[in-house]
C-alpha cells in the first residue's frame, strides 16, 4: 500500500513543471488569456512532440506511449498551479476518455493519434439550455432521414470550443437512448461562438447545430456508460487542476505574509494572519487527498469512481475558492487589483465551482451514492 | 500509486481479522465499541479486553521482541489498528503506556527501565498516568512550576522530593505510576531547559489524586497534588534538564495510528446520522442532505488523508505535515457532525438517563468538544503549523 507517486512520476511531474516554468510564465498567460484563442499552438506542439503530454495515457499503437490516468493527473495539476491556458483538459481528458471508453475501434483509429500528436484538438459536447451536466439533461435529437445523421440544436459552454477541430456531440435518439457524433470544426451548419469569459484563462463555447452532418462515434443509443465515465475522470483531472492552483495561491499568499512588513514586523508574525494560512494548508491538504485519492480510483475505474468524482470534484473547487478567496485577503488591497495575479486564481477557482456540475449538484449526487435516502415524494 | 494491499500485508490482516472474530465475543461483543480516548465508560471490561489482547500478543506489535513486542514494522501495526477499530472492540484501557509512556522509555530510557516497565505494560499489569499540564501550564507547557529537588544537598541517596500540582491526568485515580515533568533547574527563565522528566509511584503518601467531572458528567482525568512524594535517581527518563526533548518527543509519538482508529469509529457515526436523519424524516430535507453530505465526505476525506500520513510513515518512519494538519481537520469535522446528528435527534436531544448517563450521539457532542483543545489546542496546532510548516515568522 502506497498511496504517493512513484519516483518515475515526481520525474514526470518535474519535467512538466520546468517546461511550465520556462515557457508559461505569468506574462505568457496573461498574454494567452487576451485573446480568444486561449492557447499557444507551437507550445501546444511542443508539448506533444518534446514531451509527449497529450499522448501520455493513449495507447501505443495509437501513438501514445500506454500510460495511464495517473500520468495524465499529474500534468493536470501542474497545469491548473500555473494556470496554463490548454485544450488539454478538453481534448486530452474528456474528449479523450470518451473515445478510450466508446468500443468503435474505427473511430479510434481515426482520432486518437491526431489527439495524441496534439494535431487535432477534439472537446466534447454535453451541456444545454439547463446549464447542467447531467446527462438525463441531454435532449439534442439526431434526425435520421437522409444518408448521414444530421444535427440541429445548440450545445453551450463547451471546453475550447472556439479552437477545436472536432466537436463530440452528445446528443438522445429519437428511441431514447444517449449517443455521441463527431463534427468537425468547418461543417457545414456548424457555427462556434466563443464566450468572452470571466475566468479568461479558460475559454469556453456554445455550438450552434443546423441541419450539421455527423458521424456516430460509438454504437447508436449506447453511449451512456462511456459519457458517464469521461465525466467522471474529467472531474478528477479539474479536482487535480484546482489542487494545483490552491496549493499555488497558498504559497503565494505566505510568500507575501513573510516579505511584507507593517508596524515595523512582517505581516505573517501576526496571529490572524498565521491562523488564515494555517487554515488555508488545511484545506490545500484536504483538496490534494481528495483528489490523489480520485486519482486511484479513476486509474483504476473501480466502484468508488462514480462517488470520487463527485466527491474530489466538490472538495477541491470548494477549497480551491477558499483558498484563492484567502489569498486576496492576505494580499490586502493589491490583491484586488488586475496587475497581481491574485485574481486570476480566484477567477479559475470560481469558474471551476461552476463547471462540470457545481457542489451542490455533486453532494446530491453523492447523497445518493452514500445511501443517504433521495428525496420524500412530495405530499 | 498503489493501494492494494501485497499479498504479505493481506495475510497479516487476515490474521488479525481471524484472531478478532475468534476472541471478540460473550461480554466483548455485547460492549462493542464501548470507552473512548477519553472516558472511563466500560473500564472493567476494556482492561479485561486489553489481558486478551495481551494474551494474544497483539499489544506493542512494534516494540522489541525482548522486552515481550512482537518487533513488527509500523506497517503491520497499522494493519492492525484498522481491523481492531473496524471490529468495533473495546476502547483500549492502557493507551497511557502503551501509545505514550512505553515509546518515551524505549527511545530515552536505561536499559533498567525498558526491562523493568515494559513487560509490564505488555501483560496489562500496570497502568500509567501523566503529569504534564498544571493549572499554571497549559498550552504554555515550558512554564510548569512542579519542582523536583535532590533530597539530599549532594544528591548522594540518589533520592529527589517532588512538590506541585498537575492536572488533565488522564484515568489518574487508576494509575500505578505517573510520568511527571518536573521543574529541576533553579531558574524558572529557563523554561523548557529546565526541565526533568521523571517516573513516579502514584500510590504513595505524597501523592493525592483527585478525580475532576467532565462537563459528560463522567470522571476521565484528573488533578494530582505532589507534597513532598518521592522519586529517585533510577526513575529520571531521559537526561536532568533534558525532559522537555522527552515529552515533546512521547506527544508526537504515533499520533497517526489515533487518527486511523477515529476515522473508522466517526465512519460509525456518520452512518447513524444517515439513519437517522431518515427515520426521524428528515432525509428529504435538502438542507439535512446536504450537511449529511458534506459530513460524510469530511470522514472520507480523513480516511485519504490518513492514507497519506502512513504513506509518509511506511516510507519515512517519520508521518511529516500532513498529521498536524489531519488532526485539525478531523477534530473540526468531527465537532459538526457530532452537533448535526446531535440536531437529528430533535426534542428527544434533551432526554438523558437517571445518573446523567448520556447516548452515543449525546456523548459525542460532549466529548468532541475537547478534541480541539486536548494534545495541544487548535489555537496551539495553527500556530505549529504556520510557523514549522509554512515557515511564518514567530
Amino acid at each position: 500500500m502506497d498511496f504517493a507517486f512513484s519516483e518515475e512520476q515526481e520525474l514526470l511531474r518535474s519535467t512538466v513543471r520546468t517546461f511550465i516554468d520556462r515557457n508559461y510564465p505569468e506574462s505568457k498567460v496573461r498574454e494567452l488569456m487576451a485573446g480568444p484563442a486561449g492557447n499557444d499552438p507551437a507550445l501546444w506542439r511542443q508539448m506533444a512532440d518534446q514531451l509527449g503530454l497529450q499522448g501520455l495515457a493513449i495507447p501505443e499503437q495509437h501513438g501514445g506511449s500506454g500510460f495511464g490516468f495517473q500520468e495524465l493527473a499529474i500534468v493536470e495539476e501542474e497545469l491548473g498551479r500555473a494556470l496554463v491556458p490548454s485544450p488539454f483538459l478538453a481534448s486530452v481528458v474528456q474528449a479523450g476518455s470518451y473515445l478510450a471508453h466508446c468500443g468503435d475501434e474505427a473511430a479510434q483509429k481515426d482520432y486518437l493519434p491526431p489527439i495524441a500528436a496534439g494535431t487535432t484538438i477534439a472537446s466534447l459536447a454535453i451541456v444545454e439550455s439547463s446549464g447542467r451536466w447531467d446527462l438525463g439533461d441531454v435532449g439534442l435529437t439526431p434526425h435520421h432521414a437522409s444518408a448521414e445523421p444530421r444535427l440541429s440544436g445548440t450545445k453551450l459552454f463547451v471546453l475550447d470550443g472556439g479552437i477545436a477541430d472536432l466537436i463530440l456531440v452528445a446528443a438522445r435518439e429519437p428511441e431514447g437512448g444517449l449517443s455521441v457524433y463527431a463534427v468537425p470544426s468547418g461543417a457545414p451548419g456548424l457555427r462556434l461562438e466563443p464566450l468572452h469569459t470571466m475566468d479568461q484563462t479558460r475559454k469556453l463555447a456554445h455550438a450552434r447545430f443546423d441541419g450539421t452532418p455527423a458521424r456516430l462515434v460509438g454504437q447508436r443509443g449506447a453511449a451512456a456508460a462511456a459519457l458517464q465515465i469521461a465525466l467522471q475522470v474529467t472531474a478528477i483531472a479539474l479536482a487535480m487542476e484546482a489542487a494545483g492552483g490552491a496549493q499555488r495561491a497558498l504559497e503565494m499568499a505566505v510568500e507575501y505574509a513573510k516579505i511584507r512588513h507593517q508596524f515595523g514586523r512582517p505581516i505573517g508574525s501576526f496571529q490572524a494572519i498565521k491562523h488564515k494560512c494555517a487554515d488555508m494548508l488545511v484545506e490545500v491538504e484536504a483538496a490534494r487527498s481528495a483528489a490523489y485519492y480520485g486519482v486511484w480510483c479513476a486509474s483504476e475505474e473501480n466502484e468508488e469512481l462514480p462517488a470520487l468524482a463527485s466527491l474530489a470534484k466538490s472538495v477541491c473547487a470548494d477549497a480551491y475558492f477558499q483558498v484563492a478567496g484567502d489569498n486576496i485577503q492576505v494580499h490586502g488591497g493589491i490583491g484586488f487589483t488586475w496587475e497581481h495575479p491574485a485574481h486570476l486564481y480566484f477567477k479559475r477557482a470560481k469558474s471551476t465551482q461552476v463547471l462540470l456540475g457545481d457542489s451542490a449538484y455533486h453532494r446530491e449526487r453523492l447523497a445518493s451514492l452514500a445511501g443517504i435516502a433521495p428525496p420524500e415524494p412530495a405530499g | 500509486m498503489d493501494l492494494e494491499f501485497t499479498p504479505g500485508e493481506r495475510a497479516f490482516r487476515d490474521e488479525a481479522r481471524a484472531w478478532l472474530t475468534e476472541h471478540l465475543v460473550g461480554e466483548f461483543a455485547e460492549h462493542r465499541g464501548i470507552g473512548g480516548p477519553a472516558s472511563d465508560e466500560g473500564w472493567e471490561i476494556r482492561l479485561r479486553w486489553d489481558k486478551e489482547l495481551s494474551a494474544g500478543q497483539w499489544l506493542g506489535l512494534t516494540w522489541p521482541r525482548e522486552l515481550g513486542g512482537r518487533g513488527l514494522t509500523p506497517k503491520e501495526e497499522a494493519i492492525f489498528t484498522i481491523e481492531h477499530s473496524r471490529a468495533c472492540a473495546p476502547y483500549i484501557a492502557t493507551e497511557q503506556g502503551l501509545t505514550l509512556l512505553g515509546p518515551m522509555v524505549l527511545a530515552f530510557g536505561t536499559e533498567e527501565q525498558k526491562k523493568r516497565f515494559i513487560p509490564p505494560i505488555l501483560a496489562v499489569d500496570e497502568l500509567w498516568g501523566q503529569g504534564f499540564s498544571e493549572p499554571g501550564a497549559g498550552s504554555d507547557l515550558a512554564s510548569v512550576s512542579t519542582r523536583a529537588e535532590r533530597e539530599d544537598g549532594d544528591g548522594r541517596n540518589g533520592r529527589w522530593v517532588i512538590n506541585g500540582q498537575k492536572i488533565w491526568t488522564s484515568m489518574g485515580d487508576r494509575a500505578q505510576w505517573l510520568y511527571v515533568l518536573c521543574r529541576t533547574a533553579a531558574d524558572p527563565a529557563l523554561r523548557h531547559r529546565g526541565l526533568t522528566m521523571f517516573i513516579v509511584d502514584a500510590r504513595q503518601p505524597g501523592v493525592e489524586v483527585r478525580p475532576i467531572t467532565n462537563m459528560s458528567g463522567r470522571g476521565e482525568f484528573s488533578e494530582v497534588f505532589f507534597t513532598d512524594a518521592r522519586t529517585s535517581d533510577d526513575l529520571m527518563l531521559g537526561e536532568l534538564n533534558g525532559g522537555w526533548r522527552v515529552a515533546m518527543a512521547g506527544l508526537s509519538f504515533e499520533r497517526g495510528l489515533t487518527l486511523l482508529s477515529h476515522q473508522i469509529s466517526y465512519e460509525r457515526e456518520i452512518r447513524s446520522a444517515i439513519e437517522l436523519a431518515r427515520e426521524r424524516g428528515r432525509a428529504g430535507d435538502p438542507v439535512i442532505r446536504q450537511r449529511l453530505v458534506q459530513a460524510w465526505a469530511a470522514v472520507e476525506v480523513m480516511r485519504y488523508m490518513n492514507l497519506r500520513s502512513l504513506t509518509s510513515l511506511f516510507r519515512s518512519a517519520e508521518t511529516g505535515s500532513i498529521t498536524s494538519v489531519t488532526k485539525l481537520f478531523a477534530s473540526r469535522h468531527h465537532q459538526r457532525l457530532a452537533e448535526l446528528r446531535a440536531e437529528l435527534m430533535g426534542p428527544w436531544l434533551e432526554v438523558v438517563g437517571e445518573d446523567y448517563e448520556l447516548q452515543p450521539a449525546q456523548s459525542a457532542l460532549l466529548g468532541s468538544r475537547a478534541e480541539t483543545i486536548y494534545g495541544g489546542t487548535a489555537e496551539i496546532q495553527h500556530n505549529i503549523i504556520a510557523e514549522r510548516v509554512l515557515g511564518l515568522p514567530r
